[in-house]
């Protein structure tokens, strides 16, 4: 492992991503960076601007609007960047799916590197899905 | 100026001046974000952080904007980082070697001191981004602020020094009469330093230029990779060097005659760091222009204030004055 990536690995920015989630996973993530959590330990922080982000957490059940959206997203974070679907409707469009209104999970338009499943997901889930996204680059390269 | 002197410089200019104050500098940011952390009761990052945040963004991709301006994209960073380091170098020179002290101007130290928030400004507007524009004119207004109070606190300074502009007969004349900052003059003018000094950092309250939750990052929006971590890098090389300079013109400096002057300097310094870290903890950011309302308004009344007094001081030789 290189020194980029061991950088990579000490200081991964997320940055997040909402396709339309019903706000609950939304709020989950917010959660990482309360005392109690306190992601900062890590080297987490949440970036504001995509282009500054190293981790995209995706949640929500990716409507038609958010398609477009959520790839021009993915075109703009420099990489390499990390991929986290979060929750139920992220990975399978939970009880969305067949909805009018829908595309197809996350998985579909992006290369997830971590699912992290549940509705919503505990916070510790959400930073074992950091961890799992981290190993997972650490093993392509 | 011989050959080995402008070598000797060159070193002086790469290792105190950008190593040195970078180290220095990633040290400070790392205190910063600890004792935030802990003000807010969580626990913060390792000792190590900002540089491997560094590292991390040097190793990244590098996006440029479609249609924005490459020199000036690119050319920013580089004049943010080189002026820190131009500025660290001449600021350690006076400081420690005194005698050869021939780039000791404290007016070179205010134009290069400006040249971060200005190339902020260039990079922000050339990254052909709305919020990236709206971040740059902030700036621009901010350093319109602060530079005025910021201006005639230094000239309390050249005043009660009885016209010294040079870093090292500034440094010398303390050591001989006493810290400037121990007059009365001379406290209001360091009070004045706090604010400008903040906002030179671009910390709360006044990170309208950045502000996260608001524009996104703002005139750093667009930036990624080695760019962004020569932004980075420049802002932590200042944090140190704007309370070195503040201790430098005001506190009497750090005498390199022996260990106990000098560590009571640094501690100067550290002390001018906890004071920026526990304002930007304790309040919230503020519009821009009640930014400069504020700069405009109170701090510069106090900084005339202050301008009046050494000049009566100095007429009439009271010294406390």
């Amino acid at each position: 492992m290189g020194l980029k990536l061991k950088a990579l690995a000490k200081s991964p920015w997320v940055f997040h991503v909402s396709t339309g989630s019903c706000n609950n996973c939304d709020i989950e993530v917010l959660d990482l960076l309360t005392p109690r959590f306190d992601v900062e330990r890590f080297g987490v922080l949440l970036a504001g601007s995509v282009r500054h982000a190293d981790c995209l957490l995706v949640c929500g059940a990716m409507n038609r609007k958010c398609i477009p959206r959520v790839k021009k997203l993915w075109e703009q974070a420099a990489k390499p960047c990390l991929v986290v679907a979060i929750g139920s409707c992220a990975l399978g469009q939970g009880v969305f799916r067949g909805s009018y209104a829908m595309g197809e999970p996350v998985d579909k338009y992006l290369p997830v590197h971590a699912y992290v499943p549940g509705c919503p997901p505990k916070p510790e889930a959400i930073i074992a899905g950091v961890v799992e996204a981290l190993k997972a680059l650490k093993k392509k390269e | 100026m011989t050959v080995e002197q402008v070598l000797l410089w060159l070193v002086w200019l790469l290792g105190v001046g950008f190593i040195g104050t970078a180290i220095a500098g990633l040290l400070i940011t790392f205190v910063d974000r600890k004792v935030t952390a802990r003000v807010q009761y969580r626990v913060g990052p390792p000792w190590y952080q900002p540089f491997a945040d560094v590292v991390k963004l040097l190793g990244k991709e590098t996006i440029v904007p479609r249609g924005a301006s490459r020199l000036a994209f690119f050319g920013s960073p580089l004049v943010a980082v080189a002026s820190a380091a131009l500025v660290s170098a001449m600021l350690w020179a006076a400081i420690l070697r005194p005698a050869e002290s021939f780039v000791g101007d404290v007016f070179v130290v205010v134009y290069l001191l400006v040249l971060p928030s200005l190339a902020l400004v260039l990079g922000g507007a050339a990254a052909r981004n709305p919020l990236a524009a709206v971040g740059a004119s902030r700036e621009m207004k901010l350093v319109l602020g602060y530079e005025l109070p910021f201006i005639l606190a230094l000239t309390v300074v050249f005043i009660k020094s009885g016209g010294q502009i040079r870093l090292a007969q500034l440094l010398a004349f303390q050591s001989a009469n006493g810290a400037f900052a121990v007059s009365l003059s001379g406290a209001l003018a360091l009070i004045v330093m706090v604010p400008v000094i903040q906002a030179k950092l671009g910390l709360v309250p006044f990170d309208q230029a950045e502000a996260e939750t608001e524009l996104m990052g703002g005139a750093l929006i667009e930036y990624s990779g080695a760019p962004l971590a020569a932004f980075k890098l420049a802002k932590a090389m200042l944090y140190f060097t704007l309370p070195v300079f503040a201790v430098v013109v005001l506190c009497g400096g750090m005498p390199a005659t022996g260990v106990g002057p000098f560590v009571l300097g640094l501690l100067k310094v550290v002390g001018l760091v906890v004071v920026a870290v526990l304002i930007r903890n304790t309040n919230p950011r503020v519009r821009i222009e009640h930014a400069v309302r504020f700069f405009w308004g109170p701090v510069t009344a106090v900084a005339a204030a202050a301008v009046v007094l050494a000049l009566l001081g100095e007429s009439f030789g009271i010294g406390w004055l």
